[in-house]
C-alpha cells in the first residue's frame, strides 16, 4: 500500500464521492467526472480506482436498492470515511500552501 | 412480459463474468454493466451495444475482480482424492459388466491411438540427431516446360544450382551435395560385397553431423575416387584390419578409402553403406554435357547449412534471381527453386524423387483421422455408459451434496474416475499395441523405416495420452451429475433428465452400425477379391516353378549345374517374370497399314519356356534351340496381336509365315499362343504380347521343381548358387508366391480393413449394449405393470428390442446400397477380371452384425422381461 497519499485520478474520484453525497455510485460518478473533467472517463479505471479507495479505508461502501434499469441488481453506494476527509483536506492543504508561495501567478499567465 | 421483449446483454458474456468475478464484486460490476448495456441501446444498435458489453466484461478482467482460488477446497480436493480412487475402485468392482465394457471398448481405441503416437514420435524424430538440424534446408525444384508445370516439387536439384549456390551465393555456411547413385560391387583382393551410396561434397560431414571415426572430415571426400565407407561395410569387407588407406575396386577403378564414418542412425532420411567424392564425377562425366545442365534436375539432392537467425527471404530471393538467369540456357524451361526445412521432410509433403522412403504427410493424416475417429467415438460411448447409470449413481450424487460436496467436488470425482477406468484402458491397450505393432509395421514397405521403439519419453506420452482420453470421456457425464439437484434426485429419482439427447444417442448407433457394417462387408469383398487374383487362371501354369533371379551371372554354368539335381524337372530362361506387374514394351508396325503401329508388350525366352509354363500354342511351332548371337527372325505372338493387327483375318492358321515389323526387325510369326494375362491379372493394360527368342543375358532362370523335401532342396539349391557367385544372396521364389505379392497392396488394405472393421464393430456393440441397457432400466416399472396387466414376455421382447431393430435396419438400408454402389459403379470399372459381386458377400457382413446386436439386444431384454414385476412394484 503507497500510504494515504493520493494519486491525481484517485483524488478526483474522491471529491466527486464526497460531492454526490448520498448518490455515489459507480456509474453516477463516472458520468459526473466526464461532466466536470472534459475528459471520456472509462468505468472500469472508475471502478478499479473505487476499489482502490476502499482497500486503503478512504472510502466505504453499502448496497442500495435494486432498479430496473440495472437488470434487478442492487446499486453500490459510497461515501467518504473520515480518513477520506482527512487525506483530502490534506491534499489541499498541500496544494495551498504551494500557490501560496508563487506570487502573482496567475496574473502573469493571463 | 415487456421485459421479455427487451433485448438482453449476451448470455455467455453474462456467464463468463460470473465465474471469473468475485460473488462481493460481482452484483455491482453486473449492474453497471447493465446500465450502460441499456444507454448504449438509446444511441446505437443492438449489436453494437453487445459488442461494448463484451469488450467491457473482458476490460473487467483484472487482478482484484478474479475470485482468489480458495485454499481450503483445494485442499479438500486433495484429501478427497484418495477417497475418489477408492469409490471408484469400488464402482467398478461393483458393476463388472459396465467396467469391462468401458475398459475393453477405450482400450481398443487407445491401442490405435498409441501406435499413431508413437508413430508420430518416430517421425518426428527423423534427422534430429544432426547437430545443425534446425539449420539445414533442402533445395526443391518445380519443372515447367511451356505450359507444362509440374504439381508438385521434388526433391532433387541441378548440380548446376547446387554448384551455384554454394559458389556464389552469401550468407550460407555451405552446401552438402549428393548425387544419385553409387552402387556396385566392390571388391578388395578377392572378397566381393554388393554396397549402395551416393556421390557426395566434402560439406556432407560439416553440415550433417555424420561422424568420422578416422579420416579427416574436411579433406575425406574432396580428392577425385576417394570413398568413405560406413563401419559396417568396412568391417563386411576387412573383418578387423585397419581399412583406411585401402584401394578398393569398383567397376573397374581404383577408389582410396579417406575414411570411415559411425553407422547411418535409423532414424536419418539419407542412408548409405558408401559417399564418394563427388569430384570424380568432374573426371568420369568430362564429356557430358548435360552433367551440368540447368534441367538435368532429377538426381542431386542439396542441403544448405544456413547461419543462425538467417532470412529465409532474401536467400528465396537470391534462388529466384539465379533461376530467371539460368532459364535462359535451356528453351522454353523454367525451374523454380525452394527451401525446405530438414526436419519437415519425413513427415511433410510428398515430394518425388527423394533420397530414401519416407512417409509424408498424407499417411499421417490419414492414419491421424482415422484414430481420431475411433477414439472420440470410444470416448461417446463411455459418456453415453455412464449417463445410462446415471439412475443409480444419481442417489450417490444426490447424498453426497447433501452432505456437502460442491459442484467442483463431484465433478472431479467423476473425472478422477474416468481417468482410473482410463488408466486401466492403457494397460490392456499397451498389450494390445505390442500385438499390433509387427503387423502394422509389415503392412506397408514404407512403414518399415519405423521402429515404434518404447522410450521412456514414449511411456510417459502414453500415460499422457490416457489422461486425456479419461478427462474428455468423463467430462460430460461428469458435468451431468454436477448438475443434479440433490433435494429432487432423493425425493423423486424419475426426475433426473436423462432423457434429453435420445435422439442424438440414437443417430450415433446408426452411424456406429452403418461404419460397421461397411467396413466388413467391404473387407469381405476385397477379401474375395483377393483369392480369387491370386489362383487366377492366368493362361499357363505357375504350378512348381522357382523363379531364380540371376543377377549378371552366366545363366549356362547355373543351368548346367542346376539339371544334374534329381528334383530339378525343367529349367527355362527368361528377359522377366510375367503376371506379377512387370512390363517391357516394344513398337510393333501393322503389317496390313504401314501408317499404323502400336506398343506392344514382349518377353524373351528361350526355347523351353512355353512348354515348362504349359503355354498353349494354338498354331504354328515353338522356337527351336537357337545361339544367341545370331540374328532374331521369329516371334511367337497371341491372339489379341492378331485381333489388333487384324494379321490374316485373326485366322491362327493362317497367321503363320506373316511378317511384322518389330523394333525395326522383319520378324516372322512362326507361332500363336492362347491369350495370357501379361501384367497383372487386375490390371487392364498388358493384352498384346509377343514372345521373343532370348537375345541379351536372361534374367531369370526358370526351375521346375518336384521336390519332396523342399527346405533341403532349397539348401541344395542355394550351396550351388552361392559356388557360382559368392557376393550375391541367392534370390529364388516360387512363381505362386511372387503372384501372392504382387497383390501385397490388396492384402494389405484387406488387414487394415479386417481390423478397423473388428475395431468398428467392438465400438459399437458397446455403445448399442449402453443404449439398451439404458432404455431396459428407464422403462422397468412400465414393464412391470404390463405384465402384471398380463403381458407375455414374448411381446415384452418384441416391445423392448422394437426400437434398436429398427435402427439397425436403417443403418443396414444406409450401408448396404453404399457398398454395392461403391464397388460396382465406382471401384469394378477400373479392375479388370474381378470376382463378380455376390449378394451373399454383401449380407454374410450384415448378418453377422446383426446378429451380435441381436445377443446384446435379447440378452438385456430378456433378464428385464423375465424380472419379477412384484419386486419392482414393491420397492418404489
Amino acid at each position: 500500500m503507497k500510504g494515504s497519499n493520493l494519486g491525481e485520478f484517485e483524488e478526483l474520484v474522491l471529491l466527486t464521492v464526497a460531492a454526490l453525497v448520498n448518490d455515489a455510485y459507480s456509474v453516477g460518478i463516472c458520468d459526473e467526472l466526464t461532466k466536470y473533467t472534459g475528459r471520456e472517463v472509462k468505468l472500469g479505471v472508475v471502478h478499479a480506482v473505487l476499489n482502490r479507495l476502499e482497500d486503503k479505508g478512504l472510502v466505504k461502501s453499502s448496497l442500495g436498492e435494486a432498479t430496473n434499469v440495472r437488470g434487478g441488481k442492487r446499486k453500490r453506494y459510497y461515501t467518504v470515511t473520515n480518513a477520506g476527509k482527512a487525506s483530502l483536506l490534506k491534499a489541499k492543504e498541500v496544494r495551498d500552501q504551494l500557490w501560496s508561495l508563487i506570487p502573482d501567478f496567475g496574473f502573469k499567465a493571463i | 412480459m415487456k421485459k421479455q421483449k427487451d433485448p438482453h446483454p449476451p448470455r455467455w458474456a453474462q456467464r463468463l463474468l460470473a465465474w471469473y468475478c468475485k460473488p462481493e464484486l460481482l452484483e455491482d460490476l453486473e449492474g453497471d454493466l447493465n446500465e450502460y448495456f441499456r444507454r448504449n441501446l438509446k444511441n446505437k444498435s443492438i449489436a453494437r451495444a453487445r459488442i461494448i458489453y463484451v469488450i467491457d466484461v473482458l476490460k473487467f478482467f483484472r487482478l482484484y475482480t478474479i475470485r482468489k482460488p480458495e485454499f481450503i477446497n483445494l485442499l479438500i480436493h486433495f484429501i478427497m482424492l484418495v477417497s475418489y480412487i477408492k469409490t471408484s475402485g469400488r464402482n467398478i468392482v461393483r458393476n463388472k459388466l459396465f467396467s469391462s465394457i468401458n475398459i475393453v471398448g477405450l482400450s481398443i481405441s487407445m491401442s490405435v491411438g498409441l501406435i499413431m503416437i508413437s508413430m508420430l514420435w518416430d517421425l518426428f524424430s527423423y534427422d534430429r540427431f544432426h547437430e545443425n538440424h534446425d539449420r539445414i534446408y533442402r533445395i526443391i525444384s518445380k519443372y515447367q516446360f511451356l505450359d507444362h508445370k509440374d504439381n508438385s516439387f521434388m526433391a532433387t536439384t541441378s548440380l548446376k544450382a547446387a554448384k551455384a549456390i554454394k559458389e556464389e551465393f552469401s550468407g550460407i555456411e555451405d552446401v552438402a551435395i549428393f548425387g544419385w547413385a553409387f552402387n556396385g560391387d566392390v571388391s578388395y583382393n578377392d572378397k566381393t560385397i554388393p554396397l549402395s551410396g551416393f556421390w557426395a561434397n566434402e560439406a556432407v560431414f560439416k553440415v550433417f553431423s555424420f561422424e568420422l571415426l578416422q579420416g579427416n572430415p574436411a579433406t575425406a571426400l574432396k580428392q577425385p575416387f576417394a570413398i568413405v565407407l560406413t563401419e559396417k561395410s568396412a568391417k563386411k569387407m576387412f573383418g578387423d584390419v585397419d581399412a583406411l588407406g585401402k584401394t578398393i575396386n569398383l567397376k573397374d577403378k581404383q577408389y582410396t578409402i579417406t575414411g570411415i564414418v559411425k553407422d547411418v542412425p535409423t532414424f536419418s532420411h539419407i542412408k548409405f553403406d558408401m559417399l564418394t567424392s563427388l569430384s570424380t564425377r568432374e573426371v568420369l562425366e568430362k564429356n557430358n554435357k548435360h552433367e551440368m545442365a540447368w534441367n538435368n534436375i532429377w538426381s542431386t539432392w542439396a542441403y544448405v547449412l544456413m547461419p543462425p537467425r538467417a532470412d529465409l527471404n532474401t536467400f528465396q530471393q537470391e534462388l529466384n534471381k539465379l533461376s530467371e538467369r539460368e532459364d535462359k540456357t535451356i528453351k522454353h524451361t523454367h525451374i523454380q527453386l525452394a527451401l525446405q526445412p530438414l526436419t519437415n521432410i519425413m513427415a511433410g509433403e510428398n515430394l518425388n524423387n527423394q533420397i530414401g522412403t519416407t512417409i509424408g504427410s498424407t499417411v499421417v493424416w490419414i492414419l491421424g483421422s482415422l484414430s481420431f475417429i475411433v477414439i472420440l467415438s470410444a470416448c461417446f460411448n463411455y459418456t453415453n455408459l455412464s449417463i445410462a447409470r446415471s439412475l443409480r449413481r444419481s442417489r450417490e450424487v444426490g447424498i453426497r451434496k447433501s452432505i456437502g460436496a460442491l459442484k467442483s467436488h463431484v465433478v472431479s470425482q467423476f473425472i478422477v474416475e474416468s481417468v482410473f477406468i482410463s488408466l486401466l484402458a492403457l494397460l490392456v491397450a499397451f498389450g494390445l499395441f505390442l500385438v499390433i505393432r509387427p503387423h502394422f509395421i509389415s503392412l506397408e514397405s514404407s512403414l518399415q523405416m519405423l521402429k515404434l521403439q518404447l522410450t521412456p519419453a514414449l511411456v510417459l506420452l502414453f500415460i499422457l495420452f490416457a489422461i486425456m482420453v479419461g478427462v474428455l470421456a468423463g467430462l460430460f457425464p461428469a458435468l451431468f451429475f454436477s448438475r443434479i439437484n440433490a433435494v429432487q434426485v432423493l425425493k423423486n429419482l424419475g426426475s433426473v433428465p436423462v432423457l434429453k439427447g435420445l435422439t442424438l444417442r440414437k443417430v450415433l448407433i446408426v452411424f456406429q452400425y452403418s461404419l460397421s457394417i461397411i467396413a466388413i462387408t467391404a473387407t469381405l469383398i476385397i477379401y474375395k477379391q483377393y483369392k480369387h487374383f491370386i489362383s487366377f487362371d492366368l493362361g499357363f501354369s505357375t504350378a512348381n516353378i522357382l523363379n531364380i533371379s540371376l543377377k549378371d551371372n552366366k545363366a549356362e554354368l547355373l543351368i548346367k549345374e542346376l539339371s544334374e539335381l534329381p528334383e530339378v524337372k525343367g529349367i527355362s530362361q527368361s528377359l522377366l517374370v510375367t503376371s506379377v506387374g512387370n512390363y517391357w514394351g516394344v513398337h510393333m508396325k501393322n503389317p496390313n497399314n504401314p501408317t499404323d503401329s502400336a506398343g506392344v508388350y514382349y518377353n524373351s525366352v528361350d526355347e523351353n519356356y512355353l512348354p515348362l509354363h504349359n503355354h498353349e500354342l494354338i498354331a504354328g511351332n515353338n522356337f527351336t534351340a537357337n545361339t544367341q548371337d545370331s540374328i532374331e527372325t521369329e516371334v511367337i505372338v497371341n491372339q489379341h496381336v492378331l485381333k489388333r493387327f487384324n494379321i490374316a483375318e485373326q485366322n491362327p492358321a493362317k497367321a503363320i509365315g506373316e511378317v511384322v515389323k518389330v523394333d525395326g526387325k522383319d520378324l516372322r510369326i512362326i507361332g500363336v499362343i492362347k491369350n495370357f494375362e501379361y501384367g497383372k491379372v487386375n490390371n487392364n493394360s498388358g493384352k498384346e504380347v509377343i514372345i521373343r527368342y532370348l537375345k541379351e543375358k536372361p534374367r531369370h532362370l526358370n526351375v521346375k521343381i518336384l521336390s519332396a523335401d523342399w527346405p533341403a532342396t532349397y539348401a541344395e539349391l542355394e550351396a550351388i548358387w552361392k559356388k557360382i557367385d559368392p557376393v550375391h544372396p541367392f534370390e529364388a521364389k516360387f512363381y505362386d508366391d511372387q503372384i501372392e505379392e504382387a497383390f501385397n497392396g490388396l492384402k494389405a488394405a484387406m488387414k487394415l480393413g479386417g481390423f478397423l472393421a473388428v475395431l468398428v464393430i467392438c465400438i459399437a456393440s458397446v455403445g448399442l449394449l449402453g443404449m439398451v441397457i439404458f432404455t431396459t432400466e428407464t422403462r422397468l416399472k412400465e414393464i412391470s405393470i404390463r405384465k402384471v396387466m398380463g403381458a407375455s414376455e414374448r411381446g415384452l421382447l418384441y416391445l423392448l428390442s422394437k426400437s434398436f431393430l429398427t435402427l439397425l435396419l436403417i443403418a443396414a438400408s444406409i450401408a448396404l446400397p453404399l457398398i454395392y454402389f461403391f464397388f460396382q459403379q465406382v471401384l469394378f470399372p477400373e479392375i479388370a477380371n474381378h470376382a463378380p459381386l455376390n449378394l451373399s458377400e454383401l449380407f454374410v457382413g450384415v448378418i453377422a452384425v446383426l446378429l451380435l446386436a441381436l445377443v446384446i439386444i435379447g440378452t438385456q431384454t430378456f433378464k428385464v422381461a423375465r424380472t419379477n414385476p412384484a419386486e419392482i412394484l414393491k420397492s418404489e
